[in-house]
């Protein structure tokens, strides 16, 4: 379905979309594809309202893909160990609890009874003497916070707070 | 043992059996009536009734009858064959829990000592079905009880179980032996400690990805003292912690203990000490297969060594939250190894390299996308027996990367050229890889692609996928179970219809144009039993175009199709035997969920004793 020109307005520009800016590609995919839907198909999609009166988003589909709950939970880590320099044994946490940086960061301060501090992104965790870092799923270790939480939580593999003497000390030409 | 094994069995008792008493005349009711006489079975003075000599014969014969398909034949042949059948059943497969009733099952057959049960259907697994449906173990546990003090094994799938069915069940039974439950939930870990404790002569306990509630209770050490029968024992779905030394206690106490299954709470030094005691295990799954401790340089435990030592083992599985580090320790068994799981670890194709190579034996390869087509290349220049492949998204989401796609299928098709079953899920594919390995692997009874993305049409040509599913119909002769996605037009439906004549299982998602490919299905496909559709335009007179086959299968499900109410009612109406579900995807209205002429999810399947009482109120029986 080509998007026509109308009094020279092309109607896709003030078409409403729920999906990011930037996604017009996978949107012109989908409905390249629907060309090729017969009427019966038009039928029953009106019948989906919410999910088909917008360019659809692509998370939205109840079990698809067909891949059971159990299996799904593989790339979201939840329960992580946490391990604090100094700290005799190791703790863990589930990362789903957390929203955002700010509640972990508050847990992880509760739990070991230290101060953190807050994230900057320039030089990390200034003036707290303590650093978290994780490591992520391809082993390395990163600062805790450069990343935002949702790529942070899916790829946390465990974390490490570290003693700010210890820490590299981040070079700010980096 | 196979059909052919069986028969072969079979005939050579029955011939020495013969032999032993032969007949003195060529009519068959006097030399039934010596070899009655000599074989002393008989104490009556008056010649014995042909009729009860034949019985016994026939007792004699069907006991080497061991498949289901073979006994219902032999069932239908006269009454008394019928009787003779029904008392020699010893396993029941109940596909449907709903298609009788337990109490029909108690009356027909007498000394059943195993029950295979299954639930709810397939889709449910994807939360396409509200929960408290159905499927309760609690009517079946509970005739059976009755009916069968010595029932020694019990089989169910997709069922709910509760703690009070297992605790029935552990009491019931005093000579309970295999209890296997398959996508099953309802139950926590205080069923199975009852289980554990009560089952005294418990050889099997196998829990597959079902749902274990946390009750913290320590199961484990609920199995009794002393030597334990124990031979099977899968715990890898159970997401709770256990008694590690309880565990071990167990394991030490199992001589006879073959498959270990454990789960992700078991760390890699625990699972060297089980190897240690347990060298004879042939099929283990090793947990988490990460270790407690970040390694402080001390000295570590010889994991490649404990693998060495358990030269049994054939099968792997586990790995839920593996160190790459560690992943060459099982190098000493992948010669043996014919059955490798790494569905749970993101093994990339250069940790899979060293490993893969090695395992010429594999017949039964499971993993994530992770492996990539390189992976997959891999698997094909090396595992030249393979039977069963299964390719796992490793981000199961529409719009996500994608790291296998048609070449490592091709390239599979064309290594794996004895390729029996394989499941490939996908962001995209062709029809040439499709078509490829129609070609190559002319072996395939079981062929389910999943293309993630909904309506993807062949990503090089932008064609339908109806050529490469229509290759797979028409060359692979021997298949029986197909899962079809990607855009695909009624004429895919045609091919099926057209060619896929032992087609039993067929799923589909997101496909056709209109009616009539659910006609070519439903007219075409004469041994399809299994037929779950979602997301089609498929309406009431495609359903209608079915009734001649409904009274003949399992089930139907049809959902977010474009059913009418109507519909759907006279399917109802026309089939009295067959019992038509209609319900809505949230099972929260307690009223019929059904406003309005459309349904959402239709469910149907063939019942002997009528529908249910068990419905709940958001489901309405038509």
């Amino acid at each position: 379905m080509a998007y026509e020109k109308v009094n020279e307005l092309n109607l896709k520009d003030t078409e409403l979309c729920l999906g990011l800016p930037g996604r017009t590609e996978e949107i012109k995919e989908e409905q390249e594809v629907s060309c090729v839907k017969s009427n019966n198909k038009r039928q029953f999609e009106e019948t989906r309202v919410e999910e088909e009166s917008t360019p659809p988003t692509k998370t939205q589909i109840v079990g698809w893909p067909p891949v059971r709950s159990s299996r799904k939970n593989n790339n979201s880590v939840s329960y992580v160990k946490v391990s604090m320099d100094g700290a005799p044994y190791l703790r863990k946490i589930d990362l789903k609890t957390y929203k955002n940086y700010p509640e972990l960061l508050k847990a992880l301060e509760n739990m070991f009874k230290v101060t953190i501090g807050e994230y900057c992104e320039r030089e990390g965790y200034k003036g707290s003497g303590f650093v978290p870092t994780y490591e992520d799923k391809d082993g390395d270790w990163m600062l805790v916070g450069d990343v935002p939480w949702d790529m942070f939580s899916s790829s946390c593999k465990r974390l490490r707070i570290m003693k700010g003497s210890d820490a590299p000390a981040l070079d700010s030409s980096l | 043992m196979t059909e052919e094994d069986s028969s072969a069995k079979m005939s050579e008792d029955v011939e020495r059996y013969l032999k032993l008493n032969p007949p003195c005349s060529s009519s068959s009711s006097s030399s039934a009536v010596a070899f009655a006489n000599k074989s002393g079975t008989f104490k009556s003075s008056s010649p014995p009734c042909p009729e009860h000599v034949l019985e016994n014969v026939l007792e004699s014969v069907l006991q080497f009858l061991t498949s289901r398909c073979d006994r219902n034949a032999v069932s239908l042949v006269c009454k008394s064959w019928y009787r003779v059948e029904a008392q020699t059943r010893f396993e029941v497969f109940i596909g449907n829990c709903y298609s009788l009733s337990p109490a029909r099952l108690t009356h027909r057959f007498k000394g059943l000592r195993s029950i295979v049960l299954k639930g709810k259907p397939r889709f449910a697994d994807f939360n396409l079905m509200p929960p408290n449906w159905g499927a309760q173990f609690a009517p079946w546990v509970v005739a059976t009880a009755k009916a069968y003090p010595w029932l020694e094994k019990v089989h169910l799938k997709r069922m709910f179980v509760t703690d009070d069915d297992l605790a029935l069940l552990a009491d019931s039974f005093p000579g309970f032996k295999e209890l296997t439950l398959v996508c099953c939930e309802g139950f926590g870990t205080s069923g199975i400690a009852v289980v554990a404790n009560k089952c005294r002569q418990l050889k099997v306990l196998d829990l597959v990805e079902s749902e274990v509630t946390d009750d913290e209770v320590d199961w484990i050490s609920c199995f009794p003292e002393g030597e334990s029968p124990l031979e099977s024992l899968s715990f890898d779905c159970v997401e709770s912690p256990i008694n590690f030394n309880a565990l071990e206690g167990l394991v030490v106490r199992s001589p006879f203990l073959k498959k270990l299954r454990t789960n992700r709470f078991v760390s890699l030094e625990e699972l060297h000490r089980l190897m240690v005691r347990a060298p004879q295990l042939t099929s283990l799954g090793t947990g988490s297969f990460s270790p407690d401790n970040a390694p402080q340089g001390e000295q570590l435990p010889d994991y490649a060594a404990a693998f060495l030592a358990c030269k049994s083992i054939v099968c792997l599985s586990g790995f839920r939250e593996f160190r790459p580090e560690y992943l060459l320790a099982i190098s000493p068994v992948c010669a043996n190894l014919t059955s490798l799981n790494f569905s749970y670890a993101n093994i990339s194709p250069h940790m899979l390299n060293p490993i893969i190579r090695n395992c010429h034996n594999i017949r039964v390869f499971w993993a994530l996308d992770s492996i990539r087509d390189e992976g997959l290349q891999a698997v094909a220049a090396t595992c030249k027996e393979l039977r069963e492949l299964r390719i796992f998204p490793f981000d199961p989401r529409e719009d996500s990367e994608g790291p296998v796609s048609g070449v490592g299928l091709q390239a599979i098709s064309e290594g794996c050229r004895k390729l029996e079953s394989i499941l490939y899920f996908c962001q995209r594919m062709t029809n040439e890889a499709v078509t490829a390995m129609s070609e190559n692997c002319p072996q395939l009874t079981v062929f389910r692609l999943c293309i993630m993305g909904r309506h993807r049409p062949d990503h090089v040509t932008g064609k339908p996928m109806d050529d490469g599913f229509g290759a797979i119909v028409k060359n692979c002769k021997k298949l029986t179970r197909l899962a079809v996605s990607g855009l695909l037009t009624d004429e895919a439906f045609s091919y099926i219809g057209e060619y896929g004549k032992l087609i039993r299982t067929l799923s589909v998602a997101f496909a056709g144009n209109s009616d009539k490919a659910l006609r070519y299905v439903l007219e075409g496909c004469p041994k399809l039993q299994k037929l779950e559709i979602r997301d089609s335009p498929f309406g009431d007179a495609g359903l209608r175009s079915g009734m001649h086959r409904y009274c003949n299968m399992r089930f139907v499900w049809l959902s977010s199709c474009v059913l009418s109410l109507g519909g759907c009612r006279d399917v109802a109406q026309a089939l009295p035997n067959v019992v038509v579900e209609v319900f809505g995807s949230d099972g929260d209205d307690d009223d019929d969920t059904v406003t309005g002429d459309y349904v959402e999810t239709l469910y149907l399947y063939r019942s002997l004793d009528g529908p249910r009482k068990d419905a709940p109120k958001f489901v309405t029986i038509l």
